[in-house]
């Protein structure tokens, strides 16, 4: 059986060709989605990518959460449409409140790429299944804005049921609260992560291929549903 | 309001204008009023002056620069697709890809706004890149500052790389390695280079050209706002109008949204076929664009300038011409292509607009309000503007520098002098960790990105479909130039041309980029015409032409001009990516290897930098057979020695300190006997590599190296956690890498 995965392109997404090249190389037939899109073309899940959607003008996520194929992801994602954004992704997902809390400014305001050291700390995911619960990983970031914030009732809820998805290790390079690198919803199939799995795919043009995972985990998940 | 149409000026030829406040000398006036036979109008003054300025006419440099052109070396002639004078150059890679490739210097906006200023530069040469037709895949930059530790420098440095980081990462583009500075020199006077490089089908090349009467001339992009025009406010002041005089911020605002947006606009428009020319609108904005089309084409153009989208409705017409308002383009369209190029403008929320039309005549005219304000000869604006043959004087200080040698400075001689010569040259500024600037890039955006800084060259893959790859490589020296312009600018072609060997590649091509003072200094024009002779025989010598750059003069504070700083960027080709070479020391137990031949440099050398504030004596020798021959030994080697890594500043000691700290392993090193320890470890001899090679490979590295006539010498081993240099000193690497990372930290703050 083929599954197939859509990445949406919004004006200013960077990392979209990335993602469908990760998708094609876990074995998932990759779908360009045009964020004018009426449609979803029948994809099976779909990835939010990095990138400056709209230039991150006004907020970022702020403008591309009201293009016209964000009301399908949404209603989608209800469903149970499973659906990962990465980095700008991420940020799209908080502003759709399809995820909680908020994306800020760097604590010391710097754009920041690094090989960045996480660990897996939900395994049970439409987009973790593939990792061993607290497997390490290096896998690259790169943002300006990555910097997670939510109330103290959120965050500890995010904790009892387990839906912090990944944490840096050895700190958290841009001050995210509890070192959180990415979240998941309730029902496990919306994550947002700010790092890029899809930029760790091989080790030929990443600093490792481990966040090839992301990608299988998906393919594995839509098998199995 | 009187407008000041070419009617009007015809009938009014005693109006004085304002022509040496917009940089026009007087001779330079009378040949405009020559050409056309009357005074300018306010809007032709306008379009002469930016035109005519040293910018964007190298009026200075022009004579100089033909010999790029016409020293073309026989063996690049089959790869040069497209030389000097379009917006790049362009060179065929095989397999049907062309690359082209182009450094250009945004220094004297960095200074006045730093973060715009960069920015701008990065998003100017991206668009040269575009509008040869190709997709921009990588950008590197080439930096330089006054001492690290200076004021001015903290102000300027942190907005430079801000700005730089902010338009290419926005524009999702891999930022993969350059160079960063720190020279007294520099201090007022930064320096601020940028490259592009970008990838086409070898069919798919676009050029600035306006053929065809009865083609359309679109405007698309930004809309047209008063940025870049601080110029064009003396003009508006001596039309009295009843607006009075208007002020102008004279540095551009970039918006790398849009010009994302545009190139991914401008690719499906190339991609359908659907241009007969295009120009980037940069410098001189509209003036340089419709000149330079109309020029390179039929010869007429017709604008009707009322047509131009405006950001502010109260724009004059002279300051439409000037403005230097970002993120646009200029096309020339066929009348039945019109409807799919607006389509897919349409599609991107492009705004766009038909301006004009390519005509049969021979004049660009201009019309504003109905009322004729341009009718130029479009080559007398563009292309046949003044040219200068500036007089020369040798420098009257250099036989006194010439004299002022290094080997009468104090040096060290025992192990823990050399290894305290170590630790400062490694926390030195211009040899420190660079990681504090370079985090603030995207290496990995695009996702074929092979090395990036801190390596010797960057390198991407062309695209999926193919394993060939694509090395480059950004390199200057301000102070080998000021001792000898000359030898100097040959010294940053071959460092640059090593740093593509190494990598594993064979350098292809170069570009450069020319910073210098004033040209009408003649000691720097001097400094000019000697650094461009040693580019021009080096490249000969090493069989690569030049395929494009630019010229930066009166950099400059007061009367002291800039160390003469040549920066030349190397192309290089890879057959197989997979092959490329880090320099970082991969594994344990390999043995390391000097390739070249190590003599006694110190003239212009890191260490009298460093340890004595000294800038005297002569540069390193330059040998381009050695070069050749070491270079093909690097080539040759992929998939026998595991890693390389170029000597220059600091020497071996620097370049084994940096290998040891990519690597994350220390080595066991002993220096040859016969020669003095100082020497072997500092000093910056050229033509020299140094390998890691596994011990069973040991024997194919020596027949590559005595096939090419490349002196061999062992070193010792990599492997543990310090760096032994036998007999002299011993220091863990732990020790060498905090050294090596604090010091942008504690000069310019934490990063995250």
């Amino acid at each position: 059986m083929t599954v197939s995965v859509g990445v949406v392109t919004f004006p200013g997404s960077l990392d979209d060709r990335d993602a469908l090249r990760a998708i094609a190389a876990a074995g998932a037939e990759p779908i360009s989605l045009w964020h004018k899109d009426p449609s979803l073309h029948g994809v099976d899940a779909v990835v939010l990518p990095g990138g400056f959607s709209y230039g991150d003008y006004l907020r970022c996520g702020a403008i591309a959460r009201f293009s016209p194929v964000m009301d399908l992801i949404i209603a989608g994602a209800r469903e149970g449409l499973p659906v990962l954004g990465i980095c700008n992704g991420f940020q799209v997902l908080c502003e759709a409140h399809l995820l909680p809390g908020a994306l800020m400014r760097n604590a010391r305001l710097h754009f920041t790429c690094l090989d960045q050291a996480l660990s897996i700390e939900n395994a049970e995911t439409a987009w973790t299944n593939g990792y061993a619960q607290g497997s390490r990983v290096v896998i690259p970031i790169k943002n300006g804005e990555g910097r997670f914030v939510a109330s103290q009732a959120t965050l500890d809820e995010l904790e009892a049921e387990g839906r912090v998805v990944a944490r840096y290790l050895g700190g958290a390079p841009n001050g995210s609260m509890r070192d959180i690198a990415g979240i998941t919803n309730e029902r496990g199939n919306v994550v947002g992560l700010m790092p890029h799995p899809e930029h760790a795919i091989d080790p030929l043009t990443g600093p490792s291929s481990d966040g090839m995972t992301f990608f299988t985990s998906i393919v594995k998940a839509l098998i199995a549903a | 309001m009187t407008i000041d149409s070419v009617s009007n000026a015809a009938s009014t030829p005693d109006v004085v204008l304002p022509f040496a406040a917009l940089g026009l000398k007087d001779d330079e006036f009378a040949r405009i009023v020559e050409i056309l036979g009357r005074r300018p109008t306010l809007c032709e003054l306008a379009m002469y002056s930016v035109m005519w300025s040293e910018h964007c006419s190298y009026k200075s440099s022009k004579r100089h620069l033909r010999q790029f052109a016409e020293r073309i070396p026989v063996q690049a002639k089959d790869i040069l697709l497209v030389g000097m004078g379009e917006n790049a150059g362009v060179v065929d890679v095989g397999e049907g890809f062309a690359v082209t490739f182009k450094a250009e210097s945004h220094n004297h906006p960095s200074y006045v706004e730093p973060y715009q200023g960069a920015a701008t530069g990065v998003g100017g040469i991206v668009r040269d890149i575009l509008t040869m037709g190709a997709r921009p895949v990588a950008v590197m930059d080439s930096l330089r500052f006054g001492p690290a530790s200076a004021p001015d420098t903290l102000r300027v440095l942190p907005g430079v790389v801000a700005g730089i980081g902010g338009y290419g990462n926005c524009l999702g583009l891999p930022n993969i390695g350059g160079e960063i500075v720190f020279d007294p020199s520099y201090l007022g006077n930064p320096l601020v280079n940028a490259l592009a490089v970008g990838v086409m089908r070898t069919d798919g090349i676009k050029l600035a050209t306006a053929p065809g009467p009865g083609n359309k001339v679109v405007l698309f992009g930004a809309r047209t706002g008063g940025d870049g025009i601080g110029g064009a406010s003396v003009l508006a002041s001596a039309t009295f109008e009843a607006e009075g005089q208007r002020k102008r911020p004279s540095v551009q605002v970039g918006d790398p949204f849009a010009e994302k947006v545009l190139i991914e606009c401008c690719l499906e428009i190339f991609a359908a076929d659907l241009v007969a020319g295009i120009q980037d609108l940069g410098a001189a904005g509209l003036s340089c664009a419709t000149s330079e089309l109309a020029s390179a084409g039929t010869g007429g153009m017709r604008i009707v300038l009322d047509t131009v989208p405006l950001r502010d409705p109260t724009l004059a017409p002279e300051e439409i011409l000037m403005s230097e308002s970002q993120e646009r383009m200029c096309a020339v369209v066929e009348p039945s292509k019109i409807a799919a190029f607006m389509e897919i403008c349409t599609k991107w929320d492009v705004t766009a607009t038909v301006i004009g039309e390519v005509t049969d005549g021979d004049r660009l005219d201009i019309y504003w309000r109905d009322e004729l304000v341009v009718s130029v000869p479009p080559r007398t604006v563009a292309h046949e503007g003044p040219v200068y043959d500036r007089p020369l004087s040798r420098p009257a200080d250099l036989d006194a520098l010439h004299a002022d040698d290094p080997v009468l400075l104090p040096r060290p001689r025992s192990g823990p002098e050399l290894l305290s010569t170590l630790l400062a040259l490694v926390v030195s500024p211009n040899l420190a960790d660079k990681s504090w600037v370079t985090d603030q890039y995207d290496r990995y955006v695009m996702g074929n990105t092979t090395l990036a800084m801190p390596d010797d060259a960057g390198m991407i893959r062309v695209d999926d479909s193919t394993t060939l790859g694509l090395a480059l490589a950004l390199d200057g020296n301000g102070r080998y130039t000021r001792l000898d312009p000359y030898f100097g600018a040959q010294l940053a072609l071959c460092e640059a041309y090593r740093n593509v060997a190494a990598s594993g590649a064979v350098p292809l091509a170069i570009t450069d980029c020319l910073n210098f003072g004033s040209p009408e200094d003649p000691e720097v024009m001097w400094q000019f015409t000697e650094a461009i002779r040693g580019i021009a025989d080096g490249c000969v010598a090493l069989g690569i032409p030049v395929t494009g750059g630019n010229v930066s003069f009166y950099n400059q504070t007061g009367s002291t001009p800039i160390n003469p700083t040549p920066v030349i960027g190397v192309l290089g080709v890879i057959s197989d990516v997979q092959l490329r070479r880090s320099i970082a020391f991969p594994v344990d137990g390999e043995q390391i290897f000097l390739l070249g031949i190590t003599r006694e440099e110190f003239g212009g050398s890191e260490w009298a930098h460093v340890a004595h504030g000294h800038l005297g004596g002569h540069p390193p020798l330059v040998d381009f057979d050695a070069e050749i021959a070491l270079a093909s030994v690097l080539h040759e080697a992929v998939g026998v020695v595991s890693a390389a890594h170029d000597l220059s500043d600091g020497g071996l000691a620097q370049a084994l300190v940096e290998s040891c700290l990519r690597g994350g392993r220390g080595a066991q090193i002993a220096l040859p006997a016969d020669v003095e320890p100082f020497v072997a470890l500092f000093s910056e001899s050229s033509a020299r590599a140094i390998v890691s090679v596994a011990a069973d490979r040991v024997g194919r590295l020596a027949s590559l190296a005595a096939a090419h006539g490349v002196p061999l010498l062992a070193l010792g081993t990599t492997g543990g956690s310090t760096l032994d240099v036998e007999g002299q000193f011993t220091v863990a690497i732990e020790e060498l890498a905090a050294a090596a990372s604090g010091t942008f930290h504690s000069l310019f703050g934490e990063r995250g």
